[in-house]
C-alpha cells in the first residue's frame, strides 16, 4: 500500500512536471485568442523558446540570460505573427503554421551552424540549469508520515519554471478577469468594433496579448531545454503546443479550467510512461498510443459538441478592419 | 483615406506571386548569409543537384509528385473556404488503404485487378480521414482546422499502434509491414520508358506522375466544369447565397472535403505503392504541409499547382544535395523556405499590394489621361 501511495506520488509529481510547458502555452493560447487571434503558433514559440534558451545558456553559461532570450526570440515570433495577421490582416492560420514550420527549420539550421552536433545543443551542466528546488525543512517534514512524503515528493524539488507555470495560472485570471486591460482584451475577441468605438486600440490590444503569449511560450521553451531537459534536441517541442491548444479549447478559454486541462493531459502522459507493458488485471495492456492520443480524441469530442458545448471568442480568426 | 487602385489581374495572378516568392527566398539568403555561406553557392548546389545530374531530374518529379496530390488536397478544400490542415494524416491513411488492399489480394490476383484496386483504396481511406474532420465541421460546427490538425495526430497514433502491432512484419523490429506482392508494385518510369527505348538514371520516379497528372485534369475539370464544383465554389465565396440558392451547403462541404482528403491519400500511390513498396513509419513526411505551400503558391489552379508542384520537388531533391556540400547548411533549408514562402505567399500574400497597384498605377496613369 505504501508503495502504491509513492507510485502514485511519483506519477501526481511527473505529471507536474509534464504539464509544466502545457500549462505556460495554454495560458499564451489564452492571451492570445481571447483577443481574437488564433494561435496553432503555440508549438513553434515554444520549439523557438527552447532552442534559444539551450543555445544562449550554452554560449553565455547562464540559464538566467538564456531564459530572458528564449523570451526575446519567442516574442518576436509572436511579432512575426501579430505582423501578419494585424497589421496585415493575414490568414491566422496560414501565419501561425507558417510560424511553425519556420521553427523547425530554423532551430535546426542554426542549431547546426553553431554546434555542428545534428541539430542539438551540447549537454548543460546542473548550475546552468534551473534545477529543483529543496523547500524549506523537506528533512524536518520527513518524519511525519504521508504529509512528509507528500511534502517531498510533490511540493517541493521543483525548478523555478514550474513554479512560475503554476503561478501564471491565478495571474492569467486576475489579469484577464479583474484589470481593464483583461476587459478590454476579452471585449476586443467578442466585438472588436465596441473596443474600437471606445477609442482603444484594436490592433495595440492584439499585440499586447500576443506579446504575453510570447512570454509564457518562451518561458515554456527554456522550462523544456535548460529545466526538464539538459539539451536542445530537434523536434523537442513535440506537438505540446498542439496539445496545449487542446487544452485551451477543453478549458472553454478559461486560465483555470484550461489548468485542469493541462494536468490531464499531463496525467495521462505521466500515466502512459507508467502503464506501458503492464498487464492491468481484466483490461489487459492498454496500447500506449491509445492513451497518448487521448488528448486529441477528447478535443475532437469536445469541438463537436459530444460533451458539452465549447463557446470560443466571437471574433476568433477574423480580420479587424475599420 | 488612401485608396488603393485595384490591381490589374495580369500582376496579381502573375507578378505579385513571383514578388512573394522572391521576398521568401530573399529572406532565406539573408540567413544562409548570416550563417557564414554564400547564398548564390548554396543556390547553385541545389540547382544543380535538382537538375543536372542524370538521376536528379527522377528525383526531382519523384516529390513533385507527392506536391501534387497534397497540393490538390489543399486546394480542393480551400475552394469551399475550408482550411484543411490535415494532409498529412490523410496521406498516412492512404497508406494504409494500399496496404489493405495489397496485403489482401496482393499474392493472389494479376496487377491489373490489384493495382487499381490499390489506388482507389488510398483515395478511399484518405477520403474518410478527411470526411469525419467535415462531417463534424457542417454538422456539428467544429472548427475544421483545430480537427483536421487533431486527426494528424490521431492517424499518427493508429499508424504506429497498427505497424508495431498487427500490421508488423513477423520477425522483424521495424515498425512496417512486408514488402507487398510484385502485383501491388507500380512500375517504374524508368522501366515504362525503357521499354520505349528511353535510357533513364535510377530514381524513384514511377507511374503515379501519370496519376498525379490526371489528378490535376480531373480537378480542373471538377472545379470550373461541373455542377458539383460551382457548388463547391459558390459554398467558398459565400455560404448564405449558396444557401439562398438552394445549394445544400452542410453536403458541400462534406463532400469538398473528401475529395479534399481522396488527393492526399493518393500521395500513398507515390510513396507506399511506387517507391517504398510497403508502408514505413512517418512515409509521409511533412509533405501533407507542404501542399499548403503549394496550393497558396498555386492559388488553387492546377497549372499553379503544377509549377509550384515542380518548385518544391527541386527544392526537396537540391535541398538533399546541400547536405553533400556543406557542413553548415543542410536540406533542413528547405524546411526554412518552405515556411517562408507559406508566410510570403500565404499570411503576407497582400504585403506588397497597395504599394504594387500605386506603382502600376501611377506607370500607367499617363496613358489613361490622353485617352481621356
Amino acid at each position: 500500500m505504501a508503495d502504491f501511495m509513492l507510485q502514485l506520488l511519483l506519477t501526481f509529481d511527473a505529471t507536474l512536471r509534464l504539464a509544466t510547458p502545457l500549462i505556460l502555452c495554454a495560458m499564451a493560447g489564452i492571451f492570445s485568442e481571447r483577443s481574437g487571434i488564433v494561435d496553432i503558433s503555440l508549438e513553434g514559440k515554444l520549439l523557438t523558446g527552447a532552442f534559444v534558451a539551450a543555445a544562449i545558456t550554452t554560449l553565455t553559461g547562464s540559464p538566467w540570460l538564456g531564459l530572458m532570450a528564449a523570451i526575446c526570440a519567442s516574442v518576436f515570433m509572436s511579432m512575426i505573427h501579430g505582423f501578419a495577421c494585424i497589421t496585415h490582416r493575414g490568414d491566422q492560420v496560414v501565419s501561425g503554421l507558417a510560424i511553425n514550420i519556420l521553427a523547425s527549420g530554423l532551430t535546426i539550421i542554426i542549431g547546426i551552424a553553431l554546434f555542428k552536433k545534428g541539430g542539438q545543443t551540447p549537454a548543460l551542466s546542473s548550475d546552468e540549469r534551473f534545477r529543483g528546488i529543496e523547500w524549506f525543512g523537506v528533512n524536518m517534514m520527513d518524519n511525519i508520515p504521508v504529509i512528509g512524503t507528500i511534502y517531498r515528493q510533490l511540493i517541493s524539488g521543483h525548478s523555478l519554471l514550474v513554479y512560475a507555470a503554476l503561478l501564471a495560472v491565478p495571474l492569467c485570471a486576475f489579469i484577464l478577469y479583474r484589470t481593464r486591460f483583461g476587459l478590454r482584451l476579452r471585449a476586443v475577441g467578442e466585438k472588436p468594433e465596441s473596443v474600437d468605438s471606445a477609442g482603444v486600440s484594436v490592433a495595440w490590444l492584439r499585440y499586447r496579448a500576443l506579446i504575453i503569449g510570447g512570454v509564457f511560450c518562451g518561458i515554456a521553451g527554456a522550462y523544456l531545454s535548460i529545466s526538464h531537459g539538459a539539451n536542445f534536441v530537434r523536434e523537442m517541442s513535440a506537438g505540446k503546443g498542439y496539445i496545449a491548444l487542446a487544452a485551451v479549447i477543453f478549458g472553454n478559454w478559461r486560465p483555470i479550467k484550461a489548468f485542469y486541462a493541462c494536468l490531464l493531459f499531463g496525467f495521462l502522459d505521466a500515466a502512459t510512461s507508467r502503464l506501458q507493458g503492464v498487464d492491468i488485471p481484466l483490461i489487459g495492456e492498454i496500447p500506449i498510443q491509445l492513451m497518448l492520443a487521448i488528448p486529441y480524441i477528447v478535443t475532437v469530442l469536445l469541438l463537436a459538441g459530444f460533451i458539452g458545448r465549447p463557446t470560443p471568442p466571437a471574433a476568433i480568426g477574423v480580420p479587424y478592419e475599420k | 483615406m488612401n485608396v488603393t487602385p485595384p490591381l490589374p489581374k495580369w500582376a496579381d495572378l502573375v507578378l505579385l506571386p513571383l514578388i512573394n516568392l522572391f521576398a521568401a527566398f530573399f529572406v532565406c539568403g539573408l540567413i544562409v548569409l548570416a550563417i557564414g555561406e554564400n547564398p548564390f553557392t548554396a543556390l547553385n548546389v541545389m540547382i544543380k543537384g535538382a537538375f543536372f545530374y542524370p538521376e536528379s531530374l527522377g528525383y526531382t518529379l519523384y516529390y513533385t509528385t507527392n506536391f501534387i496530390f497534397t497540393g490538390l488536397a489543399v486546394a480542393t478544400a480551400f475552394h469551399a473556404l475550408m482550411f484543411n490542415i490535415g494532409g498529412e494524416g490523410q496521406a498516412y491513411l492512404g497508406g494504409l488503404g494500399a496496404a489493405v488492399v495489397a496485403l489482401l489480394f496482393g499474392p493472389n490476383l494479376p496487377m491489373l485487378i490489384v493495382l487499381p484496386l490499390c489506388i482507389l483504396s488510398s483515395a478511399a481511406f484518405g477520403a474518410l480521414w478527411a470526411l469525419i474532420p467535415g462531417y463534424l465541421q457542417a454538422k456539428r460546427g467544429s472548427h475544421i482546422v483545430i480537427t483536421t490538425i487533431m486527426f494528424n495526430f490521431l492517424a499518427s497514433s493508429l499508424m504506429v499502434w497498427l505497424l508495431a502491432g498487427p500490421l508488423m512484419q513477423q520477425g522483424q523490429q521495424s515498425p512496417q509491414t512486408v514488402l507487398f506482392a510484385e502485383s501491388a508494385q507500380l512500375p517504374q518510369m524508368r522501366e515504362v520508358l525503357g521499354y520505349f527505348g528511353f535510357e533513364l538514371a535510377n530514381s524513384p520516379w514511377n507511374l503515379s506522375f501519370f496519376i498525379a497528372l490526371i489528378a490535376l485534369v480531373v480537378f480542373y475539370i471538377l472545379i470550373w466544369k461541373t455542377r458539383l464544383g460551382y457548388e463547391i465554389r459558390a459554398v467558398g465565396k459565400n455560404q448564405e447565397a449558396a444557401r439562398y440558392a438552394g445549394i445544400n451547403v452542410a453536403k458541400i462541404i462534406i463532400i469538398a472535403m473528401a475529395i479534399s482528403g481522396a488527393f492526399a491519400g493518393l500521395m500513398a500511390t507515390n510513396e507506399v505503392l511506387g517507391v517504398h513498396n510497403r508502408v514505413i513509419l512517418n512515409f509521409t513526411a511533412g509533405y501533407g504541409f507542404t501542399g499548403i505551400a503549394v496550393a497558396l503558391m498555386g492559388r488553387n489552379h492546377p497549372i499553379g499547382i503544377f509549377l509550384a508542384s515542380l518548385l518544391f520537388g527541386a527544392l526537396y531533391q537540391g535541398g538533399a544535395e546541400l547536405d553533400f556540400e556543406f557542413t553548415s547548411i543542410t536540406r533542413e533549408m528547405v524546411v526554412l523556405i518552405q515556411g517562408m514562402i507559406i508566410l510570403f505567399s500565404g499570411a503576407l500574400a497582400y504585403m506588397f499590394n497597395p504599394s504594387l497597384a500605386r506603382l502600376i498605377a501611377r506607370i500607367s496613369a499617363p496613358k489613361e489621361t490622353t485617352d481621356g
